[in-house]
């Protein structure tokens, strides 16, 4: 990279005029197409205004004329102008991986390659990248290195799925560049009906409302997996996302098939000085506005000596209180996660959020993490066997209701999977007595509700 | 993953002891099935000390966080927006700034904005000033407008109907503002999709593409690119049929049972669901997914028929402008856009926005009777 691309980088980069542009040529000597650069004069309004242009760094790609990437990137700025011109995409896809695997790549051959013939393949490379998104400055210049040689030069940080999203190369460009990915210690992502990529909150790294190890839960469920993310041989796609607590940052409830989220069982701790502190600073009128009276269930009060008393039971673990006075409160030190299964976007019966399977996980020994996977396979072994072609987990849990999915699972049903119990009547309930037996010997407790003693 | 690496190892070995020839075609590198990379190797030192022992944090101003450790140890975090779809010289310019005067290592949010960390305050003013100074707006904590999170559009998506990059980089500068204060009474997360799959995700505010028409089909092109049964069965309304059209097998839409939603379009690029005209945008809020407070919620539609209008779209502008400042005057510290929406009440809501109310907003789906006021509860 030579200084005055850098320079260049810097501010804003004086875009040719469109004329200009378009009568010019690269003129750089360097044996590279010298095709004529296309006008841009919509997308050239995207340069104005004070939000980063990916319009100006498309058009720096298109102006390294010494890179193999500058043409590639002068006819997808053709194409992508063509599209704003007529209100309509020319992408279509098609077949490409890499030896070894059948997904991880978005294949997207142009519809309009005859005019615009330097991006007539422009593949998508998915790239799983670190729980939690860290990076150092050395692996960043060393993955725009790899895609500097063998791709377009342009990369997302990240796409919705999770992944890095390395687009834009020719169907041989894909295998290259992947080498080299795989080399430096990267691995494709899921694509198409397979496991997919996952993704986690920055948790454990540097968030105190973190509830259990993000990262390693991560992992030891997907790396235990891969062969379902390479060979895509699952009835449809199948997501796992993981946020250490229950303000969801990595937004899981709804769109993940199996949510993790990081919750606690004992009560949240208070540090009743801060609490003072807190009010002190904030008002009594705020605090009890803004925190006491937004407490879902009421279970927060605050006493005339400025401290604060939470009625545990009651806490449904909302977040809010801890969000707002997050130096005087915490979550407890009982650690472990809520599952929540079945969650998805719009097709093809509508948007369903998860659905509250397992309330509570341990989670915090080696053992716990190791039942945490044996459960994460169990449910895909359940998805592979059971769900229709083109089915989310949602949906075939709504198909054969939640009951027969527990049933399967071997887990038992508890108050914390509704709302409220069914209004409906229209269940055979002839078993209901075995069953309410069952509940109270798994609850330790005789019929009538008492405790049993040790000696029974 | 280490007898992977020496396998690979052997491989470059002994293609470096017999060159390829002609006649034997190079064998195909075998890949290491390595999955998610571990996140320690690139984490920063303090963080990796900490890990998991973080006690309480603060935001110094809009942009910055200042976390704590248990045993003290603090960490820095100057977060900045960016375009998202990046070109090799912005990163390496954000990372030439991270070498420069911050510590070598950044992360990523959810939200893709980049975030510096460094072990001492001393280095935050220069590092927003360098970053400032290269076109980053510094930003996106706290009670803030975010980046959009969107999708692919134009630029690489196969069905879209729109571009998310321009959609949002139209709106991220109306917001700037916004997005560098933290002026408003909660978080807003925008999200920005090209079709009706919205993988854009839910938001306080959702500016996605909305079909308004059957799709038209290319009956030369079906029998050769579809797999009928298949389409058939993509159809959520069972408006789609099997039919030979001018002699050739393809498919026919009712079009009194279509609900123009586009799912037949991906498995059978005959079906054009987009057209220049008709493919619209439309504009929901209410989506949460936070659990703090209520429960996660869907965003809910209020909007429709926005005109696709690039590059700068600013009928849509101009609509999430009306939404966003309403909530920003009216709603309480705390309360998301939707949670202000329950307190005040929808007919507020389209009084407050200038927004029509119509027959289109009453939910006709599956479970639409839930969403109905079955209550004696109204607002004048």
């Amino acid at each position: 990279m030579s200084d005055d691309q850098g320079e260049s980088a810097a501010g804003r980069l004086e875009g040719p005029e469109a004329g200009e542009a378009s009568a010019s040529d690269c003129g750089s000597g360097c044996g590279c197409s010298s095709a004529p650069k296309h006008a841009t004069p919509n997308l050239d309004q995207l340069e104005d205004g004070p939000w980063p242009s990916f319009v100006t760094g498309l058009k720096r790609l298109r102006d390294s004329d010494t890179k193999q990437y500058a043409p590639l990137a002068n006819d997808l700025l053709g194409q992508l102008e063509h599209s704003y011109q007529t209100r309509t995409g020319y992408w279509k896809g098609g077949t490409v991986s890499v030896f070894g695997y059948g997904g991880g790549i978005i294949p997207r051959f142009s519809e309009v390659g005859d005019r615009f013939p330097a991006s007539r393949e422009f593949h998508t490379l998915r790239v799983m990248p670190p729980p939690g998104y860290h990076y150092t400055t050395d692996i960043l210049r060393k993955l725009c290195d790899v895609w500097e040689r063998h791709g377009s030069g342009l990369i997302a940080f990240h796409g919705q799925s999770g992944d890095i999203m390395f687009q834009g190369t020719s169907s041989a460009g894909c295998q290259k560049a992947f080498d080299e990915f795989n080399a430096l210690g990267f691995d494709l992502g899921g694509a198409g009906p397979a496991l997919r990529t996952s993704m986690s909150c920055v948790g454990h790294a540097r968030c105190e409302m973190s509830n259990y190890d993000e990262a390693r839960a991560l992992r030891s469920i997907i790396n235990d997996n891969v062969g379902e993310i390479h060979r895509p041989a699952l009835p449809y796609k199948f997501k796992f996302k993981f946020s250490g607590c229950p303000n969801d940052c990595v937004n899981a409830v709804q769109r993940a098939d199996f949510a993790v989220i990081g919750t606690w069982r004992d009560n949240i701790k208070i540090d009743q000085e801060e609490v003072k502190a807190y009010v002190a600073k904030a008002g009594r009128k705020y605090t009890i506005d803004h925190i006491v009276a937004m407490c879902p269930t009421r279970a927060i009060s605050l006493n005339d000596d400025d401290t604060l008393e939470i009625d545990n039971k009651s806490c449904v673990r909302c977040m809010h209180c801890i969000n707002v006075m997050h130096k005087a409160l915490a979550p407890g030190d009982d650690k472990g996660v809520s599952i929540l299964i079945g969650g998805k976007r719009a097709l093809k019966v509508g948007d369903l959020m998860g659905i509250m399977v397992v309330p509570f996980m341990k989670l915090q020994t080696d053992e716990d993490y190791k039942k945490l996977k044996a459960f994460g396979r169990q449910v895909i072994d359940f998805f592979a066997e059971n769900a229709l072609e083109h089915e989310r987990i949602g949906e075939t849990i709504d198909r054969i209701g939640l009951p027969a999915f527990l049933d399967a699972l071997g887990i038992e049903p508890d108050p914390n999977m509704v709302k409220h119990p069914r209004t409906s009547c229209y269940v055979r309930t002839d078993n209901f007595t075995e069953e309410a037996e069952k509940y109270f010997a798994r609850r330790g407790l005789r019929p009538d509700g008492g405790a049993k003693d040790a000696a029974e | 993953m280490s007898e992977g690496a020496s396998s690979q190892g052997a491989a470059a070995q002994g293609a470096a002891a017999k060159p390829a020839t002609a006649a034997a075609p190079p064998k195909p590198r075998k890949p290491i099935e390595s999955g998610v990379p571990d996140p320690f190797q690139y984490m920063h030192p303090v963080m990796r000390k900490n890990y998991g022992n973080w006690a309480w944090h603060e935001r110094p101003r809009p942009g910055v966080l200042r976390h704590v450790a248990k045993n003290g140890d603090e960490i820095f975090t100057v977060r900045a927006g960016t375009q998202r779809q990046m070109d090799v010289y912005t990163i390496r310019r954000l990372c030439d700034i991270a070498d420069k005067h911050g510590e070598g290592y950044v992360r990523f949010t959810t939200r893709s904005n980049i975030e510096f960390m460094v072990s001492s305050f001393e280095k935050v003013p220069a590092l927003i000033s360098a970053l400032t100074a290269a076109g980053f707006p510094v930003g996106g904590t706290g009670n803030s407008v975010s980046m959009i999170s969107h999708t692919q559009g134009w630029l690489h998506c196969d069905i879209p109907g729109t571009d998310a990059s321009g959609v949002v980089k139209s709106l991220m500068d109306m917001l700037h503002q916004e997005f560098v204060k933290e002026e408003m009474p909660n978080r807003v997360r925008i999200t920005t999709s090209c079709c009706q799959i919205n993988c854009g995700g839910q938001g306080d505010i959702a500016i996605n593409v909305q079909y308004t028409k059957p799709p038209k089909i290319n009956h030369d092109l079906v029998a050769n690119i579809c797999e009928r049964p298949a389409v058939v069965a993509r159809c959520p309304v069972a408006a789609i049929r099997p039919a030979m059209v001018n002699g050739k097998p393809s498919l026919e839409v009712d079009e009194k049972k279509c609900v123009c939603c586009g799912a037949c379009y991906p498995p059978c690029p005959p079906m054009q669901i987009n057209s220049p005209d008709s493919t619209k945008l439309a504009i929901w809020v209410g989506g949460k997914h936070s659990n703090a407070r209520s429960r996660p919620t869907f965003h809910k539609l209020v909007v429709a028929n926005l005109p696709n209008n690039p590059p700068r779209w600013p009928e849509v502008a101009e609509v999430v402008r009306k939404i966003l400042y309403a909530y920003k005057e009216d709603a309480k510290h705390w309360e998301r856009l939707g949670e202000w929406i329950d307190r005040i009440g929808w007919p507020r809501f389209f009084e407050k926005t200038g927004l029509a109310f119509t027959k289109h907003h009453l939910d006709t789906w599956v479970g639409a009777r839930h969403t109905m006021n079955m209550s004696a509860h109204v607002r004048f």
